[in-house]
C-alpha cells in the first residue's frame, strides 16, 4: 500500500505558484493574442476578396494540422536559424501558443457568423444598415452568443496546452511539477499536486462559461 | 418634378439564377397611394420581383427608379445612380418570417433602424416606436423580447419597426404566409389600416380576398412575366384568361 507524503511538495509550495501563475500568464496572454488573430483571420475568411482568403486559408490548415508541440519546438529553433534573430523561450511559447488557438478560433467565429439566420441580414439591410452597421450591431451579438461553448470549450484546452511550452524550459506549472518532482523524488504528489492546481484553475471557467451561456439564453 | 411621377418604376426588369431565368423583362410603375397585390402560382417570380424593388435580390437586366432617380448597384450612391441604402430608407419591407432582431427587445427592434440609421435622438425615436407600437396594438409589449411574442405579434411588431423609418413605399411579402390561421386577420387588419391611410404598398399574397379588398391594381404573374394586370374586380372577381382561372379556382376567391 503506498504511503503518501505531501509534506515534501508543500515545502516547494512557493516554485508551484510561481509555475501556476506562469501558466495563468501564457493562458491569458495567448488567449488574448489568440482572439485578434482569429478576428482577423475570420474576417479574411469571409471576405470577397481571394487573396486575403487564400492567406487565411493557409495559415488555418498549418497550425490547424500540425501538433502544437512541434510548432513550439519549431518556433524556438526557427528564427535563431533560419533569420539569425535569437528569441527567448518566452516569446516563442506565446507565439506558437496564440498563432496555435488563433487558428481554431477563427472557424469557431466563422461558424458562429454563418449559423445566424440570413434573414437577419436581409432585415438589417431592409432598414438601409452599411454593412458594418449590420455586421456589429446585428450579427456579431447573435453569433457571440451561438459560438460561446465552442469558444469556452477551446479556450479550456489551451489553458492546458500551455503545459507544452515547458518543452523550451517555459517554468509553467508543469515545468515545475518536474523540477519539484526532480528534487522530492515524490511524482506521484508532485503530479498530483499539479493537476488540483490545473483544476483549481479551469474549473471556475466552466462554471462561470454555464452561468453565462444561461444568462445570454433567458430570453430564447 | 411633376406631381403625377411614378414613386416606384422597373423597367425591363430581368433575373436569372445561373440558368434558371425567373424575371422575364418585367414593366410596373407604382404611383403615390397605390396598393399593388402581386398574386399567381409559387415559382412565378412574385417574391423574387418584390425583393428586387429594394434590391434585396441584385438584377440581372433592367432598371428601377425611385422618383425617377435610377438605382445603382452600390450602397452609395455614384454616377449620377441613388444608392441602395438611399432607396432602402424610403422603401420598408416585412417579410414572411418576420426577421425581428432576437437579442433586441421590442422596442429596441422599432428604434433600430432610425436611431443607427437615420441618427435620430433616442428619445424622439422612442416616441416615435411607442406612437407605431400603440397603433399596432402592442404597446405594452415595449420591453418584452421577440421569443415571448406569438407569430402575430412579431409580424405586428415588424411592421412598426419598417414604418419607423418613415418609409414612402412598404414592401409585403406573405407576410402572413408563417402565421396560425387564427393569427393572420390581427395582421392583415394592420396592413388594411395603412392602405386606408393612404401609404403606397406592393403586396405578395395568398390571401386572395384580402388582395381584392385592399388592392387598387391586382398583377397575375406567371413564369416570370405579368401575365394579366388590373383592377381587383377585374383580375379577381372576373378572370378571363384560363391560366388566371385555374389558378384562382384553388381559392375559392
Amino acid at each position: 500500500m503506498y504511503s503518501w507524503d505531501f509534506y515534501p511538495i508543500l515545502q516547494s509550495t512557493d516554485l508551484l505558484l510561481h509555475g501556476l501563475w506562469l501558466t495563468f500568464e501564457y493562458a491569458a496572454g495567448s488567449i488574448f493574442f489568440g482572439i485578434i488573430i482569429g478576428l482577423i483571420a475570420c474576417y479574411c475568411r469571409l471576405s470577397r476578396y481571394k487573396v486575403l482568403n487564400a492567406i487565411a486559408r493557409i495559415y488555418l490548415e498549418l497550425f490547424r494540422c500540425t501538433p502544437l508541440l512541434v510548432q513550439v519546438l519549431w518556433f524556438y529553433y526557427a528564427f535563431p536559424m533560419l533569420i539569425g534573430i535569437n528569441i527567448d523561450n518566452q516569446v516563442a511559447a506565446i507565439l506558437a501558443l496564440s498563432l496555435y488557438v488563433g487558428s481554431f478560433y477563427a472557424e469557431i467565429f466563422r461558424g458562429g457568423v454563418k449559423a445566424v439566420d440570413s434573414g437577419q441580414h436581409e432585415a438589417a439591410s431592409a432598414l438601409a444598415m452599411s454593412q458594418s452597421q449590420l455586421m456589429w450591431r446585428i450579427i456579431v451579438p447573435q453569433a457571440g452568443k451561438k459560438m460561446l461553448p465552442a469558444f469556452i470549450n477551446q479556450s479550456v484546452i489551451q489553458v492546458k496546452n500551455t503545459s507544452l511550452a515547458s518543452v523550451i524550459s517555459v517554468a509553467e506549472l508543469s515545468y515545475m511539477a518536474a523540477v519539484v518532482n526532480g528534487e522530492t523524488y515524490r511524482p506521484l504528489e508532485s503530479y498530483s499536486t499539479v493537476a488540483i492546481l490545473y483544476f483549481i484553475l479551469i474549473f471556475p471557467l466552466t462554471q462561470f462559461a454555464d452561468r453565462f451561456e444561461k444568462y445570454l439564453a433567458r430570453f430564447d | 418634378m411633376s406631381s403625377t411621377q411614378h414613386i416606384l418604376s422597373i423597367k425591363g426588369l430581368e433575373k436569372s439564377y445561373g440558368s434558371l431565368h425567373v424575371l422575364k423583362g418585367i414593366d410596373l410603375d407604382i404611383n403615390a397611394g397605390e396598393v399593388v397585390a402581386l398574386i399567381g402560382p409559387s415559382g412565378s417570380g412574385k417574391s423574387t420581383l418584390i425583393r428586387c424593388l429594394n434590391v434585396m435580390e441584385t438584377r440581372s437586366g433592367g432598371d428601377i427608379l425611385f422618383k425617377g432617380n435610377p438605382i445603382g448597384h452600390k450602397f452609395k450612391g455614384r454616377d449620377g445612380k441613388l444608392g441602395i441604402g438611399e432607396l432602402r430608407r424610403n422603401v420598408g419591407m416585412v417579410f414572411q418570417h418576420f426577421n425581428l432582431f432576437p437579442h433586441k427587445t421590442v422596442i429596441e427592434n422599432v428604434t433600430e433602424g432610425p436611431i443607427v440609421v437615420l441618427k435620430e435622438d433616442k428619445t424622439k425615436a422612442e416616441a416615435h416606436a411607442m406612437e407605431l407600437l400603440a397603433s399596432v396594438g402592442l404597446a405594452e409589449k415595449r420591453d418584452s423580447y421577440p421569443s415571448q411574442l406569438s407569430g402575430g405579434q412579431k409580424q405586428r411588431v415588424a411592421i412598426a419597426r419598417a414604418l419607423a423609418m418613415k418609409p414612402e413605399v412598404m414592401l409585403f411579402d406573405e407576410v402572413t404566409s408563417a402565421l396560425d390561421p387564427e393569427l393572420v386577420g390581427e395582421v392583415l387588419n394592420v396592413v388594411r389600416k395603412l392602405a386606408d391611410d393612404g401609404m403606397t404598398m406592393v403586396i405578395v399574397t395568398h390571401e386572395m380576398a384580402f388582395a381584392a379588398d385592399v388592392a387598387d391594381r391586382v398583377l397575375f404573374l406567371d413564369e416570370g412575366k405579368v401575365a394579366v394586370q388590373g383592377t381587383a374586380a377585374e383580375v379577381i372577381h372576373n378572370p378571363q384568361q384560363e391560366r388566371l382561372k385555374g389558378f384562382l379556382a384553388r381559392y375559392h376567391a
